[in-house]
């Protein structure tokens, strides 16, 4: 195999010199870091691991994962592990899904200047700007499904200039949409009212008493869905 | 970028793409199974385990880094420790901010319990969040919980504790049901039906999902809930040992400052342990698909308090692991590219299985491909996988599913310039799961008075081996469960007894007894990724 080829980055602008395979992430603790905060699942889903970085010689600001971005040379890295951000506390059930709710719970939402800077920001590449003016409007099925893959890594909201916190006005958007807009799903409801009055109880007390044997012989022949 | 030998393979993938299309492929027979996984899988092979010398559960194997922990060293030995003061006083007490630590301090709130809940990292960097294929239950017309039951006992080798499996099965619908009352957008059908599929091992298509982020999905909700709750969370700061009152029932814990290494005293009524599983121990050194704190930590707790452990010695090796590229090197490729219809194929382009045996055969199949029969596609980094063939998913179910259906496989691999729509992706098995953990009853107590237990630390619902979509559903099930069941005992209880961690000094005397004092320290919290 070829000798392993070796990049220059900058971590909190200390320079370092790493494999380029590596991620952010692994670059990190190759020069010698210990995570604590800043990694969480290390796969691209929890959004623990928000960074910036600036590639020398150009101009734009750039942000990602660091689990998900492999490092490259000149790279300008700084993990921004934590960020005071906003949460509004509501009772799920005492919410209802209209414009009202976004206007109390949120209302820095309206003070949108449409920039942009949030969707740029995005590492998981979400329309995030769309999905604020969505939840301004009221359409909280749009907005759900707009801002659905989002992990909450919450690089939008360092950049955006009017204080929104995205990712929680997506969340509120999601459990709305959830609870009060997709449609019931009625063989749920029917399966949970039969168990609630214990009519599978008998077939399971009595596959609780079969011996092992008959359970595998019903195991083995179970004829099995197309 | 690929290798030469991989783009050569992947023409011989391409050029049986047509005939496999609708392929019938054969199930393997009970004997051919187990023949399979006594020779192939990583549980069966004696290397990777030792014999525990003390403690509840002497005399039985369990993985030789889950020995080396469970026989450690603990962190408050030789510590002066205040228990007079606590820093913390509370009914419930909650170690572990995944979905079973969520779920129980939601229920436990709700019963009108002070609730607090300490986790290691921030609530939600758990495993939970990185569930990708679902949640089974059995809500369908042509499907039962007796049917779900059947399938579970199958799946775990006929070893899944009864009065455990029932609350499970029984308990699957209504927990969905909660799920969508709290927010959760279950993949539904205009008409309000449930989108559901197969999984590894079950008979019926009962595999709920939230597109690809199905965990991630159920965690966020469940982490709003806990705030919108007012229910405090203690981030960064990890339960290092549980106290004990002057009977010995549980009655709080030690915690540690993950960043000052400061320690409290936390007193509680009851004490819930959600701290999920053991991924980041690398089991005979498998990589994993798990969170960053994956590391037993409740198993050494519990088990220095004396509860005793079931099927500490089964761990999942979840089939489909990318093998290639590096900087993904382990994560999980979810179940559900299998259950939309992607084959595994080997080098030669041979679709040389069924690929939704249950798990275990599953990863022991594509092990014995690689390591026996040497038709595994070599990696630049020594070693090997075999195909997951994944543009067949569009032929069969139209152009634009992947981006719709698995979302979060096709950005992962994009990010390394690789389109899984286009090309087959390399994949070989990664530790998974914890399928065995602390032995509790249907009421979530484990053998220790006021300790109670749920999620992946728990052992036995699931037997010897757990079914995709049946782990994110134990979570939910036994996490409401043990926040019910905890909240209920916490009201019996007036005044906590006098603290003590006697049975610390104890087990210590134990190991020294057996020669094993001096062990590293442990819980081991995180692991050291650390270059030396
Ligand atoms: C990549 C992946 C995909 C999966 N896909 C599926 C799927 O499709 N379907 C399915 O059913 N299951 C799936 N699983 C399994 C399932 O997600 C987990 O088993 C389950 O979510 C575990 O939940 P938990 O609450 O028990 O543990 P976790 O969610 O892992 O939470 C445990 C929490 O405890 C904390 N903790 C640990 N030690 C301490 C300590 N000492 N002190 C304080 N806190 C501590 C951790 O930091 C973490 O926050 C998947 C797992 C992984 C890793
Ligand atoms: S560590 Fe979870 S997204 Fe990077």
């Amino acid at each position: 195999m070829s000798e392993e080829k070796m990049v220059n980055i900058f971590i909190m602008g200390k320079k370092y010199e790493v494999p380029a395979s590596l991620t952010i992430m692994t670059a990190m603790e190759y020069a010698g870091y210990k995570y604590v905060r800043g990694c969480g699942c290390r796969n691209g889903f929890c959004g623990a691991c928000a960074t910036v970085y600036r590639i020398k010689g150009e101009f734009e600001l750039k942000t990602g994962l660091a689990c998900q971005t492999q490092v490259q040379e000149g790279m300008y890295i700084s993990q921004i592990p934590s960020f005071p951000t906003k949460k509004a506390e509501y009772d799920i059930n005492e919410v209802s899904p209209d414009q009202q709710v976004m206007m109390s719970l949120y209302p820095e939402i309206y003070s949108c200047i449409g920039c942009n800077a949030c969707t740029n920001a995005c590492p998981q590449k979400l329309p995030v700007m769309q999905y604020i003016a969505y939840a301004q409007r009221g359409d909280f099925k749009a907005c759900a499904n707009a801002s659905f893959d989002c992990v909450a890594c919450g690089l939008c909201s360092v950049r955006c200039p009017a204080g929104i916190t995205h990712p929680q006005v997506g969340e509120l958007a999601r459990r709305l949409n959830g609870k009060y807009i997709a449609p019931e799903s009625k063989h749920l409801t029917k399966r949970v009212d039969e168990i609630v009055k214990g009519e599978h109880e008998e077939m399971i007390e009595k596959l609780m008493q079969t011996p092992i044997e008959e359970l595998k012989n019903l195991y083995n022949t179970r004829d099995i869905e197309k | 970028m690929l290798t030469n030998e991989m783009l050569e393979s992947i023409k011989k993938v391409e050029a049986t793409r047509d005939e496999r299309m609708h392929a019938e492929l054969r199930k393997m027979t009970a004997e051919e199974k187990e023949a399979i996984l006594n020779a192939f899988h990583p549980d069966y092979k004696d290397e990777g385990f030792e014999v525990l010398q003390v403690g509840p559960n002497k005399g039985e194997k369990v993985p030789t880094e889950l020995c080396h922990l469970l026989q450690g060293t603990s962190r408050v030995l030789g510590k002066d420790i205040d228990l007079e003061n606590p820093d913390y006083d509370t009914d419930v007490l909650i170690i572990g901010g995944g979905g079973a630590g969520s779920s129980a301090a939601i229920e436990a709130d709700e019963a009108g319990c002070k609730v607090m809940l300490v986790t290691k990292l921030r609530i939600g960097d758990a495993n939970t969040m990185m569930a990708e294929g679902g949640i089974q239950a059995a809500d369908k017309e042509n499907d039962s919980p007796a049917q779900h039951y059947i399938d579970a006992m199958g799946g775990g080798h006929f070893c899944n504790k009864p009065e455990l499996l029932r609350k499970l099965v029984c308990d699957a619908p209504i927990a969905i049901k909660w799920l969508n009352e709290l927010g959760v957008m279950f993949d539904k059908e205009e008409d309000g039906t449930m989108v559901t599929t197969h999984g590894g091992g079950t008979s019926r298509k009962r595999m709920h999902a939230c597109k690809d982020y199905s965990g991630a999905e159920i965690m966020r909700t469940l982490r709003d809930e806990v705030w919108n709750r007012k229910i405090p969370v203690i981030d960064y700061t990890a339960a290092i040992e549980l106290i004990k009152d002057d009977k010995g029932a549980v009655a709080g814990a030690v915690l540690q400052n993950m960043e000052t290494g400061e320690l409290y005293v936390a007193r509680a009524k009851t004490v819930i342990i959600a701290t999920g599983g053991a991924g980041r121990l690398h089991y005979q050194g498998f990589p994993t698909s798990n969170h960053y704190g994956a590391t037993a930590d409740g198993l050494v707790l519990a088990y220095r308090a004396g509860a005793p452990l079931l099927y500490a010695d089964t761990i999942q090796y979840h089939p489909t692991g990318v093998a290639y590229p590096s900087q993904i090197f382990g994560a999980l490729v979810t179940e559900k590219v299998r259950s939309l219809g992607a084959l595994l194929v080997n080098i030669d382009g041979v679709a040389f299985m069924n690929p939704l045996e249950t798990r275990d055969v599953t990863a022991s199949t594509i092990i014995r491909e690689c390591k026996e029969r040497g038709k595994g596609v070599p990696t630049p980094d020594g070693g090997y996988g075999v195909w997951l063939d994944t543009p067949m998913i569009e032929r069969l179910h139209g152009e634009g599913t992947i981006e719709k259906r698995i979302p979060a496989m096709l950005r992962m691999y994009l990010e390394y310039g690789i389109d899984m729509r286009k090309q087959p992706i390399l994949v070989y098995p990664t530790l998974h799961y914890q399928n065995g953990g602390i032995k509790i009853e249907a009421n979530g107590m484990s053998d220790v008075e006021n300790l109670f237990v749920a999620g992946e630390a728990v052992g036995g619902i699931h037997g010897r081996n757990r079914l995709m979509g049946n782990s994110l559903l134990d979570v939910i099930v036994f996490g409401r469960n043990a926040g019910k069941n905890a909240a209920a005992k916490a009201k019996t209880i007036d005044t906590v007894g006098k603290l003590t961690l006697s049975h610390v000094d104890s087990f210590e005397k134990e190991l020294e007894g057996a020669g094993l004092a001096g062990g590293e320290l442990s819980p081991k919290l995180l692991p050291d990724y650390t270059r030396k």
